[in-house]
Formats: C-alpha cells, sequence, structure tokens
C-alpha cells in the first residue's frame, strides 16, 4: 500500500509538471491522505489528443484522483490505439485490474476547432456506460477534461462531480491582496480584484456569477458585491461602523451581514442591490457569521451571548435563537452541507483551531483535520470535500478534506499566503 | 528669503544698540529726568524662526511632547475593557473633541490574529466601541466619533507569539485628514 501511495505520488508529480508550466502563481495540489478502497480506473490516452497540447487524459485521471475515490492505472503503450470506436477487450483489461475504463479520440475540425469524443466502460459487467462527443477550441480543453471527469464520477459514483466548479480565495502578496478564481483543481486561476487593504469572506451567489466580499478599501469594512462577467463592484452595505459576514439566501435576492451601525455586532437582512434594511438579531453579544440554511428556512450564526463564542441558529425571518454546538469553548464559522444534514464549523481544541462536523440528526461531533491553525471551511457542491485556510510552516496555504475525514489534500501556491476559500456552486 | 530679511534686521538692531551706550554722551541731569517722564522703551521683539524643531502648524495632535499625539489603545487577550493605564489618554482626547466640536475622529479596533476573521471582526469592534463609549460620556459629541474595525487584517506585528499578539490587539484613534 506505501509502495503504491508512492508511486501515485512520483506520478501526479508528473502530471502537475506537465499541466503547470506557470507553476509560480497557481495553486498546485499534493494529495496527503487517500481513502480506502479506491476503484481502480484506466484512462487510456486519446489518439490525436498531442495536438490539443495540455494532456486531455491526463486533466481527466488527476481529477478522478484528487477526489480520493480512484485509482488511475498506468496505460502502457496500446498499438493499435484504441479509441471509444474500437472494440472492447473486456478480458485484457481485467487482466490489467482494471474495473472501468475511459476510451476516447480527438480530432480536427475543419473550422480550427477540435472534436473530443469518449465513452466509459464498466469492465467488471462488461458494459458500455454511456459517452459524449464536445467540440472545443484548444483555450477549452480543461473545461472538457473536468466536464469528462464529471460524467465519470457521475456514473460510477452515483453522485454529481464537481471538477468543472470553481474556488474564490485570497492571497496576499507582501502588501498586496488579489481575490482570484480558479478550476477547482487550482489551475486556470484569474483575478478579479487586487488592492493595497485586506479582503475578506468572499460568498458566492447561488447562480456562481457574483461574489460577495468585504474589503477595507475605505480604511473600513465594507460589503461589495462583484459580477464575475464584467468586473461591476456595487456596495451592498456601507454603514457607520463596521460592515461584514456576507452571506446569500438561496434566491440570490437577499444577503444577511454583520453591521455594528446601531453599535455592537449584529444580524442584518438587506436586499442584493442594498435596498431595504431590516435587523434580525437584537443582543448585547457579537452576533456574526450568518449563514442560511439551503432551504432558506434558518440563518445558521456565531454569537458570544453566552459567554463564549457558540454557533446558534435562528429562522430566517428573525425569531428566538436557539443554540446548537455545546462541546467546547470556542465554536465559529458555520458551515451547513448542501444537503443540511451535516454543520462544519472551526473548533478551539485545546489551543488547536481545527474543523469539526456536527451531524445534526444524532449529535455526533467529529474533528476532520489534523492542522493547527483552519479557518473558513466551505463545502464542495456535491458536500464530498471540504476546503478550509490553514498554515503550514508558518505560510497560509488552502487545504482539502473528505467529509469523512479520509482523503486529505494541500493545495499551495509557491509565493504569498493563500487564505479565504470559498467553493463556488454548480454552474449549469 | 524670510531668514535674510530677519538676518538683515537682527544686524541693524546689533548696530543701534552700540550707537545708544556710546559712554562719550555727557551724562544727563537727574532733575530733568524726573520732570519729564521717559518715553516708553520700545523693545520690538524678534520674530523667532526654529527648524530644529519638527512639529509644525503647532498642533497639539503631532506634537510629541503632547500626550494627544499618542493614539494607540491596547487590550487584554479577548478583552475590550480600558485598562487604567490608558485613562488619561482618553480623557484627554475626549478634552479634545469637547474644545474642537469640528474635530472628527475615526476609531479602528484591531484584534490578534487567533481565531476566526469575521468573529475577530467583531472583536475590533467592541474595542472601537468602547473607546467610543468612554469619549461619549466623557463629553465628545456621538457624531464627531465613527468606531469600526479591522479585526485582525492590519497586524503592526507580524510574529505569532503573545509578544506581537499584544501589540496587535489595540484601538487607533485617528483625527480627520489622518486616514
Amino acid at each position: 500500500m506505501q509502495a503504491l501511495l508512492t508511486r501515485l505520488r512520483a506520478f501526479l508529480g508528473a502530471v502537475l509538471l506537465l499541466t503547470t508550466p506557470l507553476a509560480g502563481a497557481q495553486l498546485s495540489i499534493e494529495i496527503t491522505g487517500a481513502g480506502a478502497p479506491r476503484m481502480p480506473i484506466a484512462v487510456a490516452p486519446f489518439p490525436g489528443e498531442a495536438a490539443l497540447g495540455a494532456g486531455i487524459t491526463s486533466i481527466v485521471r488527476a481529477d478522478l484522483e484528487r477526489s480520493g475515490l480512484f485509482r488511475g492505472l498506468e496505460v502502457p503503450p496500446l498499438s493499435p490505439a484504441p479509441t471509444e470506436a474500437s472494440p472492447v477487450n473486456y478480458a485484457e483489461w481485467r487482466a490489467r485490474l482494471a474495473d472501468a475504463l475511459v476510451l476516447g479520440s480527438v480530432a480536427a475540425r475543419p473550422d480550427g476547432r477540435y472534436e473530443v469524443r469518449f465513452r466509459l466502460y464498466d469492465v467488471v459487467k462488461q458494459a458500455s456506460l454511456g459517452g459524449i462527443a464536445y467540440t472545443l477550441s484548444k483555450e477549452q480543453v480543461r473545461a472538457t477534461a473536468h466536464r469528462i471527469a464529471d460524467f465519470v464520477y457521475e456514473k460510477l459514483t452515483g453522485e454529481k462531480g464537481v471538477f468543472s466548479t470553481r474556488i474564490a480565495y485570497v492571497v496576499k502578496r507582501g502588501n498586496r491582496f488579489e481575490l482570484q478564481i480558479a478550476d477547482a483543481d487550482g489551475a486556470g486561476e484569474e483575478t478579479a480584484l487586487v488592492s493595497f487593504e485586506p479582503i475578506i469572506s468572499p460568498a458566492w451567489s447561488p447562480d456562481g456569477r457574483r461574489l460577495a466580499y468585504v474589503s477595507f478599501e475605505n480604511k473600513k469594512p465594507v460589503v461589495y458585491v462583484h459580477s464575475l462577467v464584467d468586473g461591476k463592484r456595487n456596495v451592498v452595505a456601507n454603514f457607520r461602523g463596521s460592515n461584514s459576514a456576507p452571506a446569500w439566501s438561496p434566491d440570490g435576492a437577499k444577503l444577511a451581514v454583520t453591521l455594528s451601525r446601531e453599535g455592537g455586532s449584529q444580524i442584518f437582512l438587506i436586499n442584493a442591490d442594498g435596498s431595504s434594511l431590516r435587523r434580525l438579531t437584537s443582543s448585547a453579544a457579537i452576533d456574526t457569521e450568518p449563514r442560511f440554511s439551503g432551504d432558506g428556512q434558518w440563518i445558521y450564526f456565531t454569537s458570544d451571548r453566552g459567554g463564549t463564542p457558540q454557533i446558534y441558529r435562528m429562522p430566517a425571518a428573525g425569531g428566538e435563537p436557539q443554540r446548537v454546538t455545546f462541546e467546547g469553548s470556542y465554536n465559529v464559522t458555520p458551515r451547513l452541507s448542501p444537503d443540511g444534514k451535516t454543520l462544519a464549523y472551526i473548533t478551539r481544541n485545546e489551543s488547536k483551531f481545527q474543523v469539526a462536523l456536527l451531524d445534526l440528526s444524532n449529535r455526533q461531533v467529529q474533528i476532520i483535520t489534523d492542522s493547527d491553525r483552519d479557518e473558513s471551511p466551505s463545502f464542495a457542491p456535491n458536500g464530498r470535500m471540504i476546503l478550509l485556510a490553514t498554515v503550514i510552516g508558518g505560510r497560509g496555504v488552502l487545504s482539502a478534506v473528505s467529509s469523512d475525514g479520509r482523503v486529505k489534500q494541500r493545495l499551495s501556491l509557491t509565493a504569498g499566503d493563500v487564505r479565504e476559500p470559498a467553493w463556488g456552486p454548480f454552474i449549469e | 528669503m524670510r531668514l535674510i530679511i530677519i538676518a538683515t534686521l537682527a544686524a541693524a538692531a546689533v548696530a543701534a544698540g552700540c550707537a545708544t551706550t556710546s559712554e562719550e554722551q555727557p551724562p544727563a541731569r537727574v532733575e530733568e529726568r524726573a520732570a519729564k517722564p521717559p518715553a516708553p522703551v520700545e523693545t520690538k521683539p524678534v520674530a523667532r524662526v526654529d527648524l530644529t524643531s519638527k512639529p509644525a502648524a503647532g498642533s497639539p495632535l503631532k506634537d510629541p511632547n503632547n500626550i494627544l499625539s499618542r493614539r494607540s489603545i491596547y487590550y487584554d487577550y479577548d478583552k475590550f475593557d480600558i485598562r487604567d493605564e490608558f485613562r488619561p489618554l482618553v480623557e484627554a482626547h475626549a478634552k479634545y473633541l469637547r474644545e474642537n466640536p469640528g474635530a472628527k475622529m475615526l476609531i479602528q479596533g484591531n484584534a490578534d490574529e487567533r481565531g476566526s476573521r469575521e468573529y475577530n471582526v467583531g472583536l475590533g469592534q467592541r474595542r472601537s466601541d468602547s473607546v467610543k463609549r468612554a469619549l461619549t460620556i466623557l463629553g465628545a459629541k456621538e457624531n464627531q466619533i465613527e468606531s469600526v474595525s479591522l479585526g485582525e487584517e492590519k497586524p503592526v506585528c507580524a510574529e505569532h507569539a503573545e509578544d506581537c499578539w499584544a501589540k496587535n490587539r489595540r484601538g487607533d484613534m485617528l483625527y480627520g485628514g489622518e486616514y
């Protein structure tokens, strides 16, 4: 098993070298723990894919392996190279220990674009599980590879893949703060905002087109909504005092925010265009970090009304809060799983800050990280992984952990501190 | 230019002084002097320009010898009450705000890096609110002061140790034009 892991890491390293020509700028991923058992899958190189530059099958394979649910098999050079149109020699693939197989091909089109075709096979049942043909330009290789990986993942696990989703995070380089957007694998990063003042708490709108965040560019925290399509920024909350902790309502129409305009830090509801302000909490405590439940019925939040910061919830229309966390003296940053069954949050465990999961049905609490300065957990939209910020060797890095705690990954940048991750929604 | 003029005037004054103290003048008669009251001696003061002491414009807010030039209040871990040692500072700023009703102040509260960034915005706010409350109790007007929080985002000290954290648990008082 150890030898296998070592081989897998060496293989992944090679893949990353091939696919990350700008390694200085982008996040690279290291798998630091893997779940078991992982399904062995063979992704045979697609004849013709060399014309696309970035290796499309390498990206599919890396995506699947990163999930911790698959083990990519080495495929020796085959002659003739099989495609989705070839008859499948199941016995031969079985002999290579593959449970699943992806075959495909790439062809240049007369209009300068390319066509990628692929098919997925269940080698054990000796059956085709379907396939798709995509037309793409060279710029769309990564996006296409992620779509293929999503198809394979969904067919084999029964749940939607998140390889085509995007993540947002903040990088601090010297005295500059950059709000960046990248593919879920950390590649293809783009900068949405650069500032000399801090940026915190990015939150994706449910349609994935906008980010709400807090910027300190006016020497105090102000909440903005930023359109990723055209870069237009709107001030949502710039009241006297501090304005922070934006959270979208599931319909994307409203934001819950924390304001100090009436003294202290209290939670308010405001329309996404900054109109119609309404106060939701009424305490002498710090009430902050609001999050809507997926059904829009509840707002979970952090409050120290009981003497220590703990997580509470209240009806989204306002109303009497109920305490949710009881173990420990510091429980903050509530994040609900997409199915609403689990609450992730940060707990202080002696002097360590770690990610805890609370099963809301049986009240079981489990700490799922072994790092000690964790912040800002963020569920993947399929609920399978949690992205978080932590500190390794004095530097801010992103890390991801599966919601069963078994698979762990680290995403690090060669220069700069990375923090404040937010995993974006499924894009239809 | 101004310096040259002053230097010229000073030289002239020295020359005039020499002329009037000449010993060759005959002594004045005492009786005459007593009968006629002397004209008041006009000693026009020389305008002094001193370039060796930096703070200009005479603002007490910038004078390092004035308590008003101090702007930071430090806090204990997870606390927001103003320690006794900072009472005189808060009182001095309250007096300044009282005497200068046009003055505006921004108080930025800060927290150390441990824990949630947003909860730390809340802790910093609690600190700036406590300074604002103390200032208004001492007579400053509510609308002169805005209290905000920078959370853990603007540390003055970057080490991950208590020495540094203590410097970062801080409230800063800034006047209009300083931020």
